[in-house]
């Protein structure tokens, strides 16, 4: 099972968490610095896996982003890499060659678009195309409301309220 | 409420903060946006609330504090718009976590809201949060087993892959849910991962041309689970095993990590010798791979194969040891981990050499792991002692500071154990020291020993036949204690052994007994408390004391290995065994202390003679300075640091020493030890070997307690004042009849006073008369010292002890003890044991 996921970029910076296991408040920003610490400080060629805690931290590094992924010590990692890059290429699908200013100016779609991937920890989805229909259908949604409230029709029925 | 001020757009602030040079800056910024945000809250804004909130979000990544927006999440969460909705929902994962209260809220407002999921999220939800269930309440996973049974014959694979989780967790959760899965599925997912494997090419699966190497990964999981240790569900999943081992591409990672999970369930599954010849051929090919994490995922493997096939591991030997020198951390790891298991006593002699080898070059945070697992090997596996001492001595010359107490303590026993090796020991030490004399804990055994055997030392006694000759006067061993003290100034514990180990040496180096007498005397006014007290008391007995020095100075008598072995196996932490409360049950031997690092008592297996009381021979009382010989008889007539030793059982609530008498003149400064010095010896008291202490287990330890009955003795108020209880006879043999007189004080009614005396029915006088007693968790039993430990033939005279115990369940529980008796009849070894069950009630 996955417990946490962190995106940190190359001089630190948190871009997304995601938590499938309880932590508090205090304890995440903890957990956050000491394994950036950990992961940034490791060198390029070493492998991509990393023990703490009595867990393994599986991480890849795309550009400048650092993808991080806690999980139990019986865990494949092989796979867990595969599941890191699953997700960032359903990102790359769906930004269109996916940078990291991508996800600070649109993290809400980020975690949109994980919570359809991974869900309590576990995958729920091994089809990119499917994800991208599932949110496709949702930004679909998100528009239909926008254009709704922008229409006259509605303008005059709030203003007559 | 400005109709026409919405505030920034989320893009437009994220790009103001993006913006700012400094952090001072981007504070300023920050505080602007919550303000803003907090009265928009205030003025209950609808139309920008989800815009507000996932500003909110994003200032939260940063790690402002935002919790003033939690209650807003729930307005968005009860909106009716989709977008608000869904921020509501982001906003509700991001800033609460599970313990708050606000959650409460919402899964009210969650049960309002009318679901209407479409298939096949329904089924993937229901199997995700059925695995949540059964991992925090494993009792229910019987409801779950027929449902998620259902779930595998659906052909979507979100649904595979959730449902296949789902059973994988019931069948390690609970064994009926196993033996079903077993029984009727087996076959199926067999089927189901062929048609995997073999499926033609489908675009929306695919990744690196293999069709949902998730899903490949999962049903091999599942079937390892279901396959070990049955041999016909084994039988069934070979063949498609096989095809996944040979035709898996393993050029990408996602082949790599289906052949990787594949050999983990063929190293799971009953023996088909094929299958392991494959899985061995993949893993040898992953662990001459270039790719550092493959080789770390070959270590993996290698550690499940072990315990299948340890031969096959042993051949990878040499690569396993280059992979701990790996320039990689977490290869370096895995791959002590996997030496440790592959010792052996055929090839302990070159591992631990590599190892040691390696530990010279290696670097500082790797150390402390390497010398704890160097350490330990050699131990467990030492074909003789003098290897053992060997290996040690270069352990400590390397990263001694790296090595734990209970190790070099160990060390000693061994030492002390091995009396041909005495003269080779100490100066392979000598020689040590003047090389690597930084390393503290070497220099601390090296003065013990040349404290010890100094004589042999100088004259060269007990050479080996591989030993160069080495000339040593005593000048040149007392300077290496001297530059000890000087270079450790600072460390207790070092120069307290320094200045022990002086005091011996003024015995076996008669002719440099002045020089000793001035470097003791520096230490005489030292701030520190112990050593300012050795140096005095040393110093008096090399001036005044001239008659007893010998006798005091005499060799340490070999202490008992076996027991501190075992006493050390008995008090390490984690005693969960204690934390039961049930009644003590002696055959098990006895349950072990569990707060302080207390001895096993009781440990009636081991420590049967009771040797003559003798502080003397533990060598932790040397280590504390009370080096005092066994040359003085039983009857304890001066030594009055053996008293001194009681107040210190007393200080760790253990019971006291039998038949001693108490007189001391050392007592007062003994009671103002510090207790906190870092001798070292105080928290291994309990690897107290023979010491013939009286037996009373803790319950969980009430150290206070006892500190204030050994401060205060008057509370052993003889007078009764309390109810009286008849006196019984707790125990009666042919050869003895023990006799328990009880008072209580007033006002303290869980307390007991036991006055037991013993008589002698036969016509032989007893010797080395020693009673031991045991009681349950919810007892305390404290021994005061016998009044003799000679108990006259035919009740010609009595021996009196006392004893108290305290019953913590007083009222709901009676008392009740076993107790053992040891004595010398006519110089043999007697024992006799017997349980006392007829206290009188009320007690």
């Amino acid at each position: 099972m996955i417990h946490f996921l962190l995106l940190i970029s190359r001089q630190g910076k948190v871009r997304l968490t995601k938590w499938y296991s309880p932590y508090a408040q205090k304890e995440r920003t903890k957990v956050v610095r000491e394994l950036s610490g950990m992961i940034l400080s490791r060198g390029p060629k070493l492998c991509n896996f990393v023990e703490w805690r009595g867990y393994k931290v599986v991480y890849k590094r795309y550009a400048s982003l650092y993808f991080c992924m806690c999980v139990n010590q019986d865990d494949n990692e092989l796979e867990i890499l595969e599941i890191i890059h699953h997700f960032v290429e359903i990102l790359d699908l769906y930004f269109g060659s996916v940078c990291e200013l991508d996800l600070i100016f649109n993290f809400h779609k980020a975690y949109y678009i994980l919570d359809e991937i991974l869900m309590a920890g576990e995958l729920q989805e091994s089809s990119k195309k499917t994800v991208e229909r599932l949110i496709d259908a949702q930004d679909a949604l998100v528009e239909a409301a926008k254009e709704q409230a922008n229409s006259v029709s509605y303008m005059i029925s709030q203003a007559t309220k | 409420m400005n109709p026409f001020s919405s505030g920034t757009r989320l893009r437009d602030m994220i790009r103001s903060i993006r913006g700012c040079k400094t952090a001072a800056e981007e504070r300023a910024v920050v505080r602007k946006e919550c303000a803003s945000i907090r009265a928009a809250i205030s003025d209950n804004d609808n139309d920008y609330r989800h815009r507000n909130m996932a500003k909110l979000m994003f200032i939260h990544m940063l790690g402002y504090p935002t919790h003033f927006g939690q209650m807003e999440c729930l307005k968005l969460i009860a909106a009716p718009g989709f977008p608000e909705k869904r921020i509501g929902y982001l906003g509700l994962m991001l800033l609460l976590d599970e313990r708050q209260e606000v959650l409460m809220l919402v899964t009210n407002s969650l049960k309002q809201y009318p679901t209407k999921i479409s298939f096949p999220f329904s089924y993937i939800h229901a199997a995700l949060c059925s695995i949540r269930i059964i991992k925090k309440v494993p009792d229910l996973a019987e409801n779950f087993v027929n449902p998620a049974a259902s779930l595998l014959k659906e052909k979507h694979h979100g649904v595979l892959l959730t449902g296949i989780q789902l059973c994988t967790d019931l069948c390690e959760v609970s064994t009926e849910a196993l033996e079903f899965f077993r029984k009727k599925y087996t076959e199926g997912l067999v089927k189901v991962l062929k048609d995997v494997v073999n499926s033609p090419y489908a675009p929306e699966y695919d990744i690196s041309g293999i069709a949902d190497p998730f899903l490949h990964i999962r049903l091999l999981r599942i079937l390892r689970v279901l396959g070990h240790g049955d041999t016909d569900a084994s039988d069934c999943m070979n063949d498609i095993l096989a095809q996944v081992a040979t035709k898996t591409e393993s050029n990408k990672n996602a082949g790599n990590a289906i052949l990787y999970e594949c050999v983990e369930t063929i190293m799971s599954i009953e023996d088909s010798s094929g299958l392991r010849v494959l899985a061995i051929n993949i893993l040898g090919r992953f662990l001459s791979n270039r790719d550092n994490n493959i080789r770390y995922v070959a270590l993996n493997m290698l550690m499940r194969a072990i315990t299948v096939d340890s031969q096959a591991v042993q051949r990878h030997r040499a690569t396993i040891l280059e992979c701990v020198k790996d320039l990689d951390a977490s290869i370096r790891k895995k791959a002590l981990e996997l030496v440790y298991l592959l010792v052996n006593e055929n090839n302990v002699t070159s591992l631990s050499k590599e190892l040691i080898d390696y530990l010279e070059v290696t670097d500082q945070e790797f150390k402390g792991d390497l010398t704890e697992k160097i350490c330990s090997i050699v131990e467990k596996f030492s074909p003789e002692k003098i290897w053992y001492i060997d290996q040690m001595l270069k352990v400590l010359s390397l990263a001694g500071n790296y090595v734990k107490d209970e190790v070099w303590h160990a060390l000693i026993v061994v030492i002390s154990n091995a009396s041909n090796l005495h003269g080779y020991t100490v100066r392979l030490l000598y020689r040590a020291v003047q090389l690597s004399g930084e390393q503290e804990i070497l220099v601390r055994v090296a003065v013990w020993c040349i404290g010890e055997y100094g004589e042999m030392l100088v004259n060269s006694i007990g050479m080996l036949e591989k030993e160069e000759p080495i000339t040593v006067t005593e000048c040149d061993a007392i300077d290496v204690i001297e530059s000890a003290c000087k270079q450790y100034s600072t460390d207790l514990a070092t120069r307290a052994m320094c200045l022990v180990a002086l005091l011996k040496l003024s015995c076996r180096f008669p002719s440099s007994s002045q020089r000793i007498q001035d470097i003791i005397a520096q230490n005489k006014g030292s701030l520190l408390l112990e050593l300012q007290q050795r140096s005095i008391e040393f110093d008096s007995i090399l001036q005044k004391h001239q008659n007893i020095r010998s006798a005091l100075c005499e060799r340490m008598p070999v202490l008992d290995e076996s027991t501190y072995v075992g006493r050390r196996a008995g008090s390490l932490p984690a005693a969960v065994s204690t934390s039961q409360g049930a009644v003590l049950d002696l055959s098990n031997g006895v349950g072990k202390p569990s707060a302080a690092p207390l001895v096993d008592l009781l440990d009636l297996s081991s420590d049967d003679t009771p040797v003559p009381n003798s502080s003397g021979n533990d060598f932790l009382h040397d280590l504390l300075g009370v080096d005092l010989s066994i040359a003085s008889t039983e009857t304890g007539t001066n030594q009055a640091q053996k008293s001194g030793a009681d107040v210190l059982m007393d200080l760790l609530s253990i019971g006291t020493l039998p038949s001693q008498s108490s007189l001391s003149s050392f007592d007062g400064l003994f009671s103002s030890r510090d207790n906190s010095a870092s001798v070292g010896g105080l928290e291994n008291l309990s690897s107290n070997t023979t010491l013939p202490v009286q037996a009373s287990t803790e319950s969980g330890g009430f150290p206070m307690m006892d500190l204030l009955d050994a401060l205060s003795p008057s509370e052993q108020n003889r007078e009764d004042s309390g109810p009286t209880y008849p006196s019984v006879v707790a125990y009666e043999s042919s050869s003895l009849r023990i006799t328990f007189n009880f008072s209580k004080q007033p006002g303290n009614v869980r307390t007991t006073l036991v006055e037991a005396n013993f008589v002698n029915k036969s016509s032989n006088a007893y010797t080395d008369f020693i009673f031991q007693a045991a009681v349950p968790k919810f007892l305390q039993l404290h021994l005061d010292p016998a009044s003799n430990n000679v108990l006259p033939a035919s009740g010609n005279g009595l021996i009196t002890q006392k004893l108290r115990v305290v019953n913590s369940q007083h009222g709901k529980k009676s008392l009740v003890m076993r107790i053992r008796i040891a004595y010398k009849l006519n110089d043999k070894d007697v024992k006799e044991e017997g349980q006392i069950s007829n206290f009188p009630p009320g007690l």
